[in-house]
């Protein structure tokens, strides 16, 4: 099914695509079809620079599985990281 | 029988006098053929759509599909272009329509046109078809799984769309509805829905929703393919353009 519901948000970093380096500013974050992995459904992020094109993107699309240990891991990271230093 | 075609990209003037893509695909016959408006589904202008319009073309139609992501991403890969419409809230209705006219006058105005212009779309395309068919003067419509023609979208989506059963009685040609019965978007009873409200608008249609198939079930590239449901989907599809759209 197309669940058409999107989740976006601005975000600051730097995200490699196929024309190299390029600042973020927008990801979206949604479950749908994939274009590429072999699921009918994933959860697909993209981060996004809408000023620079469409081109300007880095994609994933994951299984629900690998989506929440993404998740779980992010967290992780972050708390184990100490205070002050991101 | 002389089976030559052709297939290009084109532009064409779509809503609000806008020039847009199109991937046009044709027999190369005398004709007079039939046209078909072919509406992409939400993943985009992709290989596989063209291949869909290339089939129509192959089978005796002038096809069409509009590339509604032209305004969002003009020469962007069918991914990334569908990504950015997403992102900015898909096709709005109003535009669709004026596109899908575009398109049907553009069929309609070749020499080798019999005047007769049908439409037909897949998961979002699907409603988009339905959408087409009420708000345009066409011959015969395809709605494939199209979501939320009934049903209302989920709170907080982004998209610009919301059900528009109500325009039942406003259908200007018969329709041909072909869904999944494991599918969700729509659902088997908002099928049923559709189908008691047209019935009640006095309105030419068949459905049929196939067992084991869900959304998507024409889709040779992906995992929701469904072989025996596609390839008699597409025999009720000769059938149904066969009567409303040839000679």
């Amino acid at each position: 099914m197309c669940t058409y519901q999107t989740e976006k948000l601005d975000v600051e970093g730097s995200g490699k695509g196929a024309a190299g380096w390029f600042a973020l500013s927008q990801a979206t974050v949604y479950v749908d079809h994939p274009q590429h992995a072999p699921a009918e459904h994933t959860l697909n992020i993209d981060f996004l620079n809408p000023q620079h094109g469409p081109a300007a993107r880095v994609a994933v699309e994951l299984t629900a599985q690998s989506a929440r240990a993404l998740a779980a891991a992010i967290e992780s990271a972050l708390a184990a990281t100490p205070p002050g230093l991101i | 029988m002389y089976d030559a075609m052709m297939a290009e990209t084109i532009s064409i003037t779509g809503h609000g006098g806008d020039q847009i893509e199109a991937y046009l695909a044709r027999p190369l016959g005398p004709g007079p053929f039939g046209g078909v408006v072919v509406i992409h589904h939400m993943p985009g202008y992709d290989p596989e759509t063209k291949e869909i319009t290339r089939t129509f073309a192959v089978h005796g139609y002038l096809a069409l599909c509009p590339n509604l992501y032209t305004r969002e991403a003009p020469g962007a890969s069918p991914d990334d272009a569908a990504a950015a419409a997403r992102a900015q809230g898909g096709v709005p209705d109003e535009r669709l329509v004026g596109d899908v006219g575009g398109a049907a006058a553009y069929l309609r105005a070749m020499p080798v046109s019999n005047g007769k212009v049908g439409v037909i779309g897949y998961c979002s395309g699907g409603r988009q078809s339905f959408l087409a068919a009420a708000s345009l003067p066409l011959d015969a419509a395809v709605d494939c799984y199209g979501a939320f023609v009934v049903g209302t979208p989920p709170e907080g989506m982004p998209l610009k769309v919301g059900p528009i059963v109500h325009l039942a009685s406003d259908l200007s040609c018969p329709l041909l509805g072909l869904f999944g019965a494991d599918d969700q978007h729509p659902s088997p009873d908002q099928v049923a829905e559709l189908d008691k409200a047209l019935t009640e608008a006095g309105k030419e249609h068949e459905f049929h929703s196939y067992t084991g198939a869900g959304h998507a079930f024409f889709a040779v590239n992906r995992p929701a393919y469904r072989p025996e449901a596609a390839m008699d989907g597409w025999q009720k599809i000769w059938d149904f353009y066969g009567r409303h759209l040839a000679g």
